[in-house]
């Protein structure tokens, strides 16, 4: 009776939506090395001082725990594992709310680069750099790009030996810090060195103070070419439906904190002569909570498999997880700064980095407003003819 | 392990019940009876006597202990064969309550009379616990079971009785010790709804028909042999029936099964297939309930995975929470979409049902029947009240009911 809409509901093996062994153990690692080393006051100092990003920290995880080559195959200097075990370490960034170019440079950057042709050396030689940890980079386009969204082609490549790129790129997260800028421009996708003649970026005062963004400016920056326009488009579309989809997990980490907190806050804190989580009004909303964060969960493991296995239903996946995922986000982080009470106002409580992270993260890589007007195509559900 | 593999030599019995084996057993059952010529109720019974009833159940109770994962493969065999079935919707309470009490606290004597008619349908069951003074707060129920001889005599009131004018019979929560705390004054038994004390009476619904009744009990006989459990252990047997009822309602086909099944199948096919009944303000509320029973799907799917691991997790008690609300929102939205015909209603007349079907007759029984979702088996509020302090460990209300003696209770 019913049509069978394309994607959606393909007969492929059911995804698996749990944890390996293997990613519960990179799961410790991780958390264990966030609680020495990245307790929210740390990130809450590191964030005032200006850096864009916790060098010390980064260099533990990168190349300590390999996680900046974790999307990478062996053979081209990575770990060779998948989009499950990065989104297990995203959950964890997530819940420290930690300051580190996991998805900036790890993600997005490294499967731009992934995209291009990685028997090239110009290709090859940074994807190392960037999965050994040795380097950072960050692919040039506003933060608020969604999957499939052409940013506007600001950038020009004026031909010649050296190609040199001008223009500017607003609202983008991980420049500041980065050493490498994966640049697309009308003419492809080029790496720029931040260091280079020409290239200025220039910090913006961020609402996400762990996930600062930066405007970048060329002017007739020397680049070299890692794809043409066909294969560019491509390779930062995969970047952006990678990323959007991985961001998912993060946001499912901050959620899960927020919700954590809360109960634990709200069991100790008393009121009335009882404590005040033992109020209905309360409970009934962190049960519902939970039941979003438990559903967040199905739907992010959800989309990291489809990214991992490269399923077919891919795209639904991210868009149902983007969807899904960044409005429970900041839902958990309003109900935990709401159910703080004062304290959740103050700028020495943590509540704020996560409530700074989940909303700009519910605007990252497509609002989702955006994500379910793509779905509306993908599972063929069109809106009312004009 | 695929059926072509030999398999290590020392498994051979455990190979039985695999998915090859139940092949097997699938094929040898149609072999011996032809679906084509044997009677339904025949059939039925010789697939319970082979184990394909119910695989996870044990030997000799219409299963074979295997993974319960598998029941999937004989189902797609008796399926793809044209086999006559049971017919869930007609008995739910059965199949998702009774049975799985009666396998946890059964005598054997119990188990072997009762599920096998249970299971085939010949005898349909329902549920004796809800009363006029007692429904979130079950405990409290006033029915009361004393001893008469070698059984008991029962005197009470239950309501909201699904199906009990169909019913054989009833799984039966009486108090047996009013002088000690609701909890521990409980037992529970299995009542013959032929007993001539037991009187059923129609309780119409929103819905115009009545699916549920109310049961006076007067001087009822119940031999001892139908007590399940302990006297006085009522309560923690009740559990069982309970969690399982969640997870029956919660799992019966959750709003976006299996891609687009269940309630958000039928919207989306009306959307697609009436485009001229499309606003924006619709749209944007059916893709937020898409993407909202995908993630409830995808919730179920990930406690399936957990349940097959052996680590359940406590997702289970939130499905329900989900698919009520779900089915709720969309059947009010199909209201909606429908504009004219969503005015029209299919028909008020007081009928006695034979099954349930949240999914079934129009658009107006739908958005009606859902109401019932968040009320039966537990009603949302009190759902949210036990994930908040079973699961979230949040502390619990202040009580004074807990520990005074039933009868000294105010009512
Ligand atoms: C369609 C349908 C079929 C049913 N079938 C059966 C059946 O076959 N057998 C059977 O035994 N029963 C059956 N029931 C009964 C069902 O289990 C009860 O209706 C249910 O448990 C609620 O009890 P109640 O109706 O007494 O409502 P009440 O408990 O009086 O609740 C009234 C309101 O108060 C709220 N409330 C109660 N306690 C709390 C609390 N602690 N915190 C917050 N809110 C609270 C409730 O959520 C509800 O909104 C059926 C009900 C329906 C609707």
């Amino acid at each position: 009776m019913t049509p069978q809409p394309s994607a959606a509901l393909s007969a492929t093996a059911p995804p698996d939506l749990l944890y390996s062994e293997a990613e519960e153990d990179l799961r410790t690692a991780v958390r264990s090395l966030l609680t020495h080393r990245g307790a929210p006051t740390t990130v809450l100092a590191g964030a005032e001082s200006g850096r864009p990003y916790d060098a010390e920290l980064w260099r533990s995880l990168a190349a300590g725990i390999g996680t900046a080559g974790l999307l990478v195959p062996d053979k081209l200097g990575g770990q060779g594992a998948t989009a499950r075990e990065t989104a297990v370490v995203l959950e964890e960034l997530g819940r420290a709310v930690a300051p580190v170019p996991q998805l900036t440079s790890a993600v997005l950057a490294v499967t731009a680069l992934l995209g291009c042709d990685t028997g090239d050396a110009e290709v090859a030689a940074p994807l190392a750099a960037l999965a050994e940890g040795r380097r950072v980079g960050a692919l040039a386009v506003p933060l608020t790009t969604p999957p499939g969204g052409r940013p506007a082609a600001t950038v020009r490549a004026a031909a010649g030996r050296r190609p040199l790129l001008s223009g500017e790129i607003t609202a983008v997260a991980g420049a500041a810090g980065a050493d490498l800028l994966l640049v697309p421009a009308d003419t492809g996708l080029y790496a720029v060195d931040t260091g280079a003649e020409g290239v200025r970026i220039t910090p913006v005062t961020s609402l996400d103070l762990t996930r600062p963004l930066a405007r970048v400016t060329l002017a007739e920056a020397p680049g070299s070419l890692l794809a043409g326009p066909g294969r560019a488009r491509d390779a930062v579309d995969a970047a952006l439906l990678t990323g959007a989809g991985l961001l998912a997990s993060e946001q499912l980490g901050v959620a899960e904190w927020c919700l954590e907190e809360t109960v634990r806050y709200t069991g100790e804190r008393r009121q009335f002569g009882r404590p005040v989580g033992s109020f209905q009004a309360l409970k009934h909303r962190l049960a519902a909570l939970w039941l979003e964060v438990a559903s967040a969960r199905a739907v992010a493991r959800n989309a990291a498999d489809a990214l991992a296995t490269g399923s077919p239903d891919t795209a639904v996946a991210v868009a149902v997880a983007q969807s899904y995922c960044g409005e429970v986000a900041v839902r958990a982080a309003q109900e935990c700064v709401q159910l703080h009470g004062g304290i959740g106002m103050t700028w020495e409580h943590p509540a704020h980095l996560y409530l700074k992270r989940a909303k700009s993260a519910e605007l990252a890589l497509g609002t989702p407003g955006r994500h379910r007007a793509a779905l509306a195509r993908l599972v063929d559900l069109p809106g009312p003819p004009d | 392990m695929s059926p072509t593999d030999p398999g290590p030599a020392a498994s051979a019995d455990r190979e039985a019940v695999d998915a090859a084996g139940l092949r097997a057993r699938t094929a040898a059952l149609l072999a011996a009876h032809d679906p084509a010529t044997t009677p339904r109720p025949d059939f039925l019974r010789a697939r319970f006597d082979a184990g394909l009833a119910w695989v996870h159940f044990p030997e000799g109770l219409g299963g074979l202990g295997a993974p319960r994962a598998l029941q999937a493969v004989v189902d797609a065999g008796l399926a793809a064969a044209g086999a006559p079935g049971n017919d869930p919707r007609r008995i739910g309470i059965g199949l998702g309550m009774a049975a799985p009490t009666l396998l946890q606290y059964g005598t054997e004597e119990q188990k072997r009379r009762f599920l096998r008619p249970l299971w085939t349908g010949e005898e349909v069951w329902c549920q004796l616990f809800s009363e006029p003074g007692a429904g979130s707060d079950l405990a409290a129920l006033a029915t009361r079971a004393v001893r008469d001889g070698d059984g008991w005599r029962v005197d009470g009131q239950k309501v909201w009785t699904s199906g009990a004018h169909l019913a054989r019979w009833a799984i039966l929560l009486a108090r047996t010790d009013p002088t000690v705390p609701k909890h521990a004054g409980l037992t529970y038994f299995v009542c013959d709804m032929t007993d001539p004390g037991v009187e059923v009476r129609p309780l119409r619904q929103i819905t115009g028909e009545a699916e549920f009744n109310e049961v006076f009990l007067t001087g009822v006989r119940i031999p001892d042999a139908h007590r399940l459990g302990a006297v006085g252990e009522g309560w923690k047997v009740a559990r069982t029936t309970l969690m399982n009822e969640r997870v029956a309602i919660g799992g019966s086909g959750a709003p976006g099964e299996a891609g687009e099944g269940g309630m958000l199948g039928l919207v989306t096919g009306t959307w697609r297939g009436r485009p001229e009944l499309r606003t924006h303000d619709l749209h944007q509320r059916l893709l937020r309930l898409w993407v909202e029973a995908e993630a409830a799907r995808l919730t179920g799917e990930r406690l399936r995975q957990q349940l097959r691991r052996g680590r359940p997790g406590p997702e289970g008690s939130g499905l329900k929470l989900s698919f009520a609300r779900l089915n709720q929102e969309l059947s009010g939205l199909e209201v909606e979409l429908l504009a004219e015909d969503g005015l029209a209603y299919g028909d008020w007349t007081m009928t006695r049902p034979e099954v349930v079907d949240f999914t079934g007759r129009d658009a107006g029984y739908r958005y009606l029947r859902a109401k019932g979702n968040s009320i039966e088996g537990g009603t949302s509020e009190v759902l949210l009240n036990i994930v908040a302090e079973r699961v979230l460990g949040l502390p619990p209300e202040p009580r004074t009911d807990k520990d005074l003696p039933w009868k000294d209770l105010p009512r």
